[in-house]
C-alpha cells in the first residue's frame, strides 16, 4: 500500500511526463502527438514537434503543426507512448492529403446518416 | 478535500475511469492531486477497437475536470468511515 509520502505534491502532477513524447487527446476528439516542454496547474501545455494524428477506418496519417500551445480546458488526457511503437498496431499509414480526404469522406457520411435519421424520427415510426 | 483524501487512501487499487466523452479506463491508481486529476498505470482501454489511438498507451494521466465516473473496486472503502467524515466535514468545513 502506497503511503502518503508516496502521493505526489499538486502542481507536480506533469512533472514527470516532462520531455516525453505524448498523445494528448482533446475534448473536440483530435489527438496530437508531440513533446512536453511546459505545463502548468491547468494543464495548459507546450508541445514541441506536435503531430495532429487522424485516424479514418483503418488508416491513419499524421499532420505535423510545430510548437503548440494547448489551453488546459480542452486537454481530456495525456498518455505516454512508447516511442518505438510509433505506428498504431494493425493501421496503415497515409499521406496527410489522403487522411484529409478520407476524413472529409467520413464527416459528409456521418452528415447523411444524421440527416437520414431526422426524417426517420420525424415519421415517429414507435 | 475529502474526495482527494478519499483517492488518497485508494492509490494502488484497480480503479476503471469513465470519462465525459464515454471513454473507459481501467487501470491502477498512481497518483491524484488537489485537482482530482488522475494518473493511472498499466491502461487498458474497454471498447479498444473503437479507440485504436490507446492501444499502446500504459499510462496516462487524466484531467480531473473530464472525469464522469470512478468505479472502485467493492470493498476498497469502508463506507462507516466516509460517512463520519463527511459528517465532519459538513459541520466543521
Amino acid at each position: 500500500m502506497a503511503s502518503l509520502q508516496e502521493v505526489p505534491l499538486p502542481g507536480t502532477a506533469l512533472a514527470e511526463e516532462l520531455d516525453q513524447r505524448l498523445l494528448i487527446v482533446l475534448r473536440d476528439g483530435r489527438k496530437v502527438l508531440g513533446t512536453l516542454r511546459s505545463f502548468d496547474q491547468f494543464a495548459n501545455l507546450v508541445v514541441e514537434g506536435a503531430v495532429e494524428r487522424i485516424i479514418v477506418g483503418e488508416q491513419f496519417g499524421d499532420i505535423p503543426m510545430g510548437l503548440q500551445i494547448i489551453r488546459g480546458e480542452n486537454v481530456v488526457l495525456l498518455g505516454r507512448v512508447d516511442e518505438a511503437k510509433d505506428a498504431p498496431e494493425g493501421l496503415t499509414r497515409v499521406s496527410a492529403a489522403e487522411i484529409k480526404e478520407a476524413q472529409k469522406g467520413e464527416k459528409e457520411l456521418n452528415k447523411l446518416k444524421s440527416t437520414i435519421r431526422a426524417r426517420m424520427d420525424f415519421l415517429d415510426l414507435d | 478535500m475529502l474526495f482527494f483524501s478519499l483517492f488518497k487512501t485508494l492509490v494502488g487499487k484497480e480503479v476503471t475511469v469513465e470519462l465525459k466523452n464515454d471513454l473507459c479506463i481501467s487501470g491502477e491508481l498512481h497518483s491524484v492531486d488537489q485537482y482530482l486529476n488522475i494518473k493511472l498505470t498499466n491502461t487498458r482501454v474497454h471498447n479498444e477497437q473503437k479507440y485504436p489511438h490507446m492501444m499502446s498507451v500504459r499510462n496516462c494521466f487524466i484531467r480531473g475536470s473530464v472525469v464522469r465516473y470512478v468505479h472502485l473496486p467493492p470493498g476498497a472503502v469502508d463506507v462507516e468511515v466516509l460517512h463520519d467524515a463527511t459528517r465532519r466535514e459538513a459541520r466543521g468545513g
